[in-house]
């Protein structure tokens, strides 16, 4: 009798875990198809990065706004991360005032193009008071002021099989975000930082800003931006550099 | 049998002395499953804090700027740990939260709550709570009594450590986040700002800390092998006077 019963609760136990198995799959799938799963988000490691960046997917709008602030608040003490590229390449941009430089559009778009700084300034600006937090635990409030990405992108027409925007950079960072972040009003491509163009330790002559995310994620001494469906064939595939060094691709923590 | 222990025993009726467990199966896996998260949350939160062992109040705070606590630690920036550590502690505080949440609704359904943890009138007097706080003081070995229920002192504690500290943890934790603070805004701004939300981050696990620390001296003070026991398998060794 009890041997029946510990034989009935094995099977049933089985079957449990066999449906869940089988759910946890499907919801996988389920997720991947709608984008709610990181590029990193493998390994046991990566469940809680899963976890993380779906249910933030799901839980924020595409348009939920970054805190904005007063012009007061202002940080008078701004931190600055790394130093600008010390290649030869980047030195001659410099020293010319960035005339040479230009930004490739291209990947899943209609027109891949190329835009000059000169380009960049002409199209419609937007400024923004944002806080911006490094990863490391310091922060700082600056105005920035720059193109909507957005507005590149819809310039370049972006393809309906589009999943990810990826920065490339002159120092050789690589970073992306998904489709709901490069569209939002507020990621900026900036030229200017509290009413002066860019400086350069803050990423002159192009860094985006990712206000909704960590600072780690607003990549200075942009060169390239790719539109794609896969970031699989890029580095490890993981999304951006920084999980290459056990940083998480999702940022907005 | 003393007049206390008769009393105490008498406030849980429904607990069988010999045969019911002490701690139902549930609650031992979320005692040890939380045990386990929030080791490696402290452990991992200690990672990522060594990058800035410094402190703000309100939104922003810099190392060339003001601080409010200037922890006496090294700044640990070029071992990349608080990378790993990052995805270590979203793992667990993922886990703690649905072992959390297991225990909350479990703990509603079976009257674990009600039963265990809410203080009992029969405690509520100045007269004991003071005789309490001294033999606590005193570091007076727990009767036996204590092994089959909770006085007003641990009543009170698991109650503000489950329902006011861990909620606060997360609460603090996630205020620090500008994609969830683009949605709530007033998660942090409550705070006076995402420095004050990391600020508070911190005091609160260290709350956790001084919790966990006195709850280990009360069970080794009470008899380590027997609690840890009861934990465990969900009994307590019988005494002479529960046979």
């Amino acid at each position: 009798m009890s041997e029946s019963i510990t034989r009935r609760k094995l099977i049933t136990s089985g079957l449990v875990t066999a449906a869940g198995v089988a759910g946890l799959g499907g919801a996988w799938r389920i997720a991947d198809k709608y984008g709610f799963l990181a590029p990193d988000h493998q390994g046991i490691l990566g469940m809680g990065e899963a976890l993380t960046y779906g249910a933030q997917r799901i839980l924020m709008s595409r348009h939920s706004l970054a805190r904005e602030f007063d012009r007061s608040q202002i940080s008078k003490i701004i931190p600055v991360n790394g130093e600008p590229p010390k290649t030869e390449a980047y030195q001659r941009l410099l020293a010319n005032g960035f005339a040479d430089w230009r930004l490739m559009v291209d990947g899943l778009v209609d027109h891949p193009s190329t835009f000059s700084l000169v380009d960049l300034k002409r199209f419609p600006s937007r400024s923004q008071i944002t806080h911006q937090a490094c990863e490391e635990g310091w922060s700082f409030i600056a105005e920035w002021s720059g193109v909507p990405l957005s507005y590149v992108l819809h310039l370049v027409g972006v393809r309906p099989e589009a999943k990810w925007v990826v920065f490339f950079a002159l120092d050789d960072d690589w970073d992306s975000v998904d489709m709901p972040e490069a569209f939002h009003p507020q990621t900026l491509l900036v030229l200017g930082m509290n009413g002066q163009e860019l400086p350069t330790r803050h990423g002159a002559p192009l860094r985006v800003r990712v206000p909704r995310q960590l600072g780690q994620k607003s990549k200075k001494y942009l060169s390239r931006i790719l539109v794609t469906d896969t970031v699989k064939n890029i580095g490890k595939g993981w999304g951006a550099a920084d999980p290459e060094f056990g940083y998480s691709w999702y940022m907005g923590i | 049998m003393t007049e206390s222990t008769y009393s105490r025993v008498l406030t849980v009726p429904d607990l069988e002395l010999s045969t019911a467990p002490r701690h139902s199966v549930v609650v031992r896996i979320t005692h040890w499953v939380t045990t386990f998260s929030f080791l490696a949350l402290v452990l991992s939160g200690i990672a990522i804090l060594l990058a800035h062992p410094r402190l703000y109040w309100g939104e922003t705070g810099a190392r060339d700027g003001p601080s409010l606590i200037d922890l006496p630690l090294p700044f640990v920036l070029d071992v990349p740990m608080r990378g790993p550590g990052r995805y270590v502690h979203f793992l667990f505080a993922w886990i703690l939260l649905f072992t959390g949440l297991v225990y909350v609704v479990d703990g509603l359904l079976s009257h674990h709550f009600s039963r265990h943890l809410l203080p009992v009138r029969y405690d509520l007097s100045w007269k004991k709570l003071r005789r309490l706080m001294l033999d606590h003081l005193r570091l007076k070995p727990a009767g036996d009594e204590d092994a089959l229920s909770y006085n007003l002192l641990q009543r009170v504690a698991y109650l503000v450590v489950i329902f006011v500290v861990f909620p606060l943890m997360f609460w603090t934790g996630l205020a620090m986040s500008p994609a969830i603070t683009s949605v709530f805004p007033s998660i942090v701004t409550f705070w006076g700002g995402q420095q004050s939300a990391r600020t508070l981050h911190f005091l609160t696990a260290c709350v956790l800390l001084l919790f966990l620390v006195v709850h280990v001296a009360m069970v080794c003070l009470a008899g380590f092998t027997g609690r840890v026991r009861a934990m465990i398998t969900g009994h307590v060794a019988a005494t002479k006077e529960h046979i």
